[in-house]
């Protein structure tokens, strides 16, 4: 101690300072931060964590990033908008509505618009992104679902993910409605209509919601502390665990050779999987900015200021709502009348109950299967699809059902488009609706079950080098694919030795004396798989 | 990297001939067929150039900003910036970068035996003293949260808004409320055309939220004489002149029931394409509107004006619980 004060003595010119060890600055900034911190031990297993690779795993990424998008362009968005219904003429560069009376929320997106530098940029960039995180969430979790990466140890993160959905879903909603313009007003109309379905305490809900009668004052501002804090924050902190639980279990995998429960093949965190996923951020963020700049999305200033007495024709909901206004649209005009109460089903049923027992379904999955299947072991290798018929056959009966509504949701587009009359779309959504997720279901089934049958089907095929002998005789000799398209299927390498230097073969021998703890130089316990 | 691939693969799918070894080394794993380890400072120039690309699309999204140029020059700089950038990153941990494969062990996450029989021990036995030993205590704590729960409720939900009371039921046309336009003109029996039609609401609330989202009224002159044929009986008197009023809230969801189809004398929601027929009473033919829209009596008084002879006699717009 006293050495080390004696060292920091004024008066010393700085080159007589400590020299700087063999990794310089950044060694001692390691040092520094370590002996406060305590960061080597945990930083060292951090560079070192393994992702696999294969391209399904960017689907969660592509999540992650766009939401990363949605705060800093939301962050933007927030500086300019004004949330309140109060009413105030327009005047600005676009000359159609100038003058007109218009809430401040409609003027102020306006505004954004067309007069703050980048803010239509912004605007644009954030409505797709959100298109975009939304759908990279419904993908994510396909591909979770298909092979089966929900199952035990990861069904908490299989519900957070769930949760994270809804919410993405409702904050999507909640935030085209902030502009105040017509279609998002009529939309919020709808979302009214569907409290005032609710039995019993319907009409209480909307008017806690709403602040009375519709539409009140009080939606917008409401809607705003939602759209930019409350849920947000949730999601934030619902990431947050998403992630800690994805280190924590660490990743699934593809089996494969060397790969087995309990070990993680891939790239390490760093530099490889730091370089490409920022790389990823960078490009991403890139095709938003593009998708925002050449593709129109929401533009409001065509709709003009939401009145309820007003409503425009073939407006659709963003896209991730349109399963819900499907179901609304192909739901037959039941209501229940008598003992002086109305229940309307027609709303309650499909904008209710059916989202309710969809995503309880999806919620009880992972304990659906377990006790069905009776297998309560821990999965790291995940399924191929067609290894697990029923649940993918479930899976793709979800979708087709899903998507069904999602094309019922523009009956009235589809009769304009195809010429035909509106009552023959809606009777034949109403027909496909029910067989469509059945024949999902069987044609899923069928196709997984020929594919088991096949042998080789799906794998890559060996390519062979045709080659004729000096005596006119053909030969063909097969040959690995090149390395940089199947290095997951290569037989793993341990982590360290790779990075910088190679592990002197002595080090190798000590490691493996000792037993080499995991991640050690040389270990040799890769178990490979055989095919 | 293992001898493994030097070999041809071993598969279960072996070619139909038998493989002769080729003189040549012909395997894909050869680190000379690599392009990236092939040409090195190739990929290098070629990272490198993507770089200053996305480097010089940033200078010029500054210059476009600061020169406010028009959005889509911002856009453009911007994003071919961040996918110049992206694309050389990503190239350079694809081809620069030690990519393994690496493997690492999965550490048993599940404690040992003694450490959850310990923790369990924990968590009952001391836990449940304090409980055990003063129940009481513990059911009067149970009983001031639940209370505080309850009493919170207060606050955070009954304080956002009124209750619904009547307001539901109601709208605020009375006998001898006159229609007036949007601007808040009266509506006289020479205004519209037959087969036009208006917007209508009572006088005084054509400017109100509430006029505008309850009130709000589909007037059409749907023939040239009333009463009209077809109209459910007893409403013979309420179309005089031809003239037709509705709620304009349809049944189903509240949107504005604003498509009006004249040769088939259908009003049409454009939400969810409920279809309404206008001569009979606006019962619903298809869609998923379960009532037919409430109908508004009409009046003619001396100088012609259109009022209502009286409100409309059942709530309009969507079903609730207290709907009678």
């Amino acid at each position: 101690m006293t050495a080390r004060l004696g060292m920091r003595l004024p008066g010393r010119s700085k080159k007589e300072r400590e020299p700087l060890g063999p990794y310089g600055r950044v060694g001692k900034a390691v040092e520094e931060l370590d002996e406060r911190l305590g960061i080597a031990k945990g930083g060292k297993t951090f560079l070192d964590k393994i992702f696999p690779d294969h391209w399904s795993f960017m689907l969660g990424e592509i999540a992650l990033y766009t939401f990363v998008i949605l705060l800093v362009t939301g962050v933007f968005l927030t500086l300019y908008y004004v949330p309140s219904s109060a009413l105030t003429i327009y005047h600005g560069p676009y000359k159609p509505l100038d003058g007109q009376l218009v809430s401040q929320a409609f003027s102020s997106t306006m505004d954004l618009s067309f007069t703050v530098r980048a803010g239509l940029l912004m605007r644009q960039m954030h409505h797709w992104a959100c298109d975009i995180f939304v759908g990279a969430i419904v993908l994510h979790m396909a591909r979770v679902f298909f092979t089966g990466a929900f199952r035990k140890p990861r069904e908490l993160n299989w519900t957070i993910g769930l949760t994270m959905l809804i919410l993405a879903i409702l904050n999507g909603f909640i935030g085209y409605s902030l502009p105040d313009d017509l279609i998002s007003g009529t939309g919020i109309r709808i979302a009214y209509s569907i409290l005032l379905s609710i039995p019993v305490v319907g009409s209480y809900l909307a008017f806690f919601l709403f602040g009375g009668n519709f539409p009140g004052t009080s939606i917008i501002p409401r809607f705003y502390v939602l759209h930019v804090l409350i849920i947000p924050a949730v999601l934030v902190g619902l990431l947050g665990a998403h992630l800690f639980l994805l280190v924590r279990q660490k990743h699934t995998q593809f089996p494969g050779p060397g790969k087995t429960e309990r070990n993680v093949v891939g790239s390490p965190m760093y530099p490889v999987f730091m370089a490409k996923t920022t790389g990823f951020l960078f490009m991403i963020s890139g095709v938003v900015a593009l998708l925002g700049t050449f593709f129109q999305v929401n533009p409001i200033w065509q709709f003009g200021q939401y009145k309820a007495s007003n409503i425009s024709y073939a407006v659709q909901p963003d896209w991730y709502m349109g399963w819900l206004d499907g179901a609304l649209r192909v739901m037959p005009a039941w209501e229940f009348v008598g003992w002086g109460h109305t229940i309307p089903f027609n709303v309650f049923v499909p904008a209710i109950i059916f989202p309710g027992i969809i995503f309880n379904i999806c919620y009880a999955w992972p304990a659906i299967e377990r006790r069905y299947t009776k297998d309560n072991l821990l999965h790291n290798l995940l399924d191929r699809p067609r290894d697990r018929p029923k649940r993918t056959a479930a899976g793709a009966a979800m979708l087709g059902l899903l998507s069904t509504l999602f094309v019922a949701s523009a009956t009235d587009v589809l009769a304009n488009f195809f010429k035909i009359s509106l009552n023959t779309v809606l009777v034949s959504m109403r027909v496909l609706t029910v067989i469509v997720p059945v024949i999902a279901y069987f044609l899923t089934y069928r196709i997984c079950k020929e594919l088991q049958a096949v042998p080789g089907a799906g794998k890559r095929k060996v390519v062979n080098v045709v080659a004729m002998t000096e005596g006119g005789e053909y030969t063909a000799t097969p040959v690995a694919p090149p390395p940089e398209l199947v290095d997951h299927e290569l037989d793993a390498e341990p982590v360290p030795g790779l990075i910088g230097e190679d592990a002197p073969a002595d080090a190798v021998a000590a490691a493996a004396a000792v037993g080499g703890r995991p991640g050690n130089v040389g270990t040799s316990s890769v178990r490979t798989v055989p095919r | 990297m293992s001898d493994h691939h030097d070999e041809p693969e071993s598969t279960g799918d072996e070619p139909s001939r038998t493989p002769v070894q080729m003189p040549t080394s012909a395997s894909w794993s050869d680190p000379h067929l690599q392009p990236a380890a092939r040409h090195p400072q190739f990929v290098e120039r070629l990272i490198g150039f993507t770089f200053i690309v996305g480097l010089l699309s940033f200078c010029a999204f500054g210059a476009a900003y600061w020169q406010n140029w028009a959005p889509w020059a911002l856009g453009l700089t911007l994003g071919a910036g961040m996918l110049f950038v992206g694309t050389g990153i990503t190239a350079w941990g694809k081809y620069l970068m030690p990519r393994g494969p690496f493997v690492e062990e999965r550490h048993v996450l599940q404690s040992s035996k003694q450490d959850v029989e310990s923790f369990t021990n924990a968590l009952v036995e001391r836990g449940a003293t304090p409980v055990k030993r003063r129940k009481v205590l513990g059911g009067m704590l149970g009983a001031g949260m639940g209370v505080f729960g309850i009493v919170a409720m207060f606050p955070l939900l009954r304080s956002l808004g009124p209750l619904p009371k009547n307001t539901l039921a109601t709208t605020d046309w009375k006998a001898g409320s006159y229609l007036v336009d949007q601007l808040g003109n009266r509506i006289s029996q020479y205004s519209l055309a037959v087969g036009s039609f208006a917007t209508v609401f009572p006088e005084g609330w054509e400017d109100q939220d509430r006029g505008q989202a309850v009130d709000q009224t589909f007037l059409v002159h749907l023939e040239a004489e009333g009463p009209i044929a077809g109209m459910p009986a007893g409403r013979s008197t309420w179309t005089p002149a031809g003239y037709v009023a509705y709620s304009k809230l349809c049944t189903h969801a509240g949107c504005p029931v604003g498509l009006f189809e004249r040769e088939l004398g259908l009003l049409i929601c454009p939400c969810h394409q409920s279809m309404f027929k206008l001569a009979e009473g606006a019962i619903p033919i298809f869609g998923p509107a379960p009532r037919p829209l409430p109908q508004l009596p009409l009046a003619i008084d001396a100088d012609g004006y259109l009022y209502a002879s009286a409100g409309y006699n059942q709530p309009v717009g969507p079903g609730y619980w207290e709907r009678p």
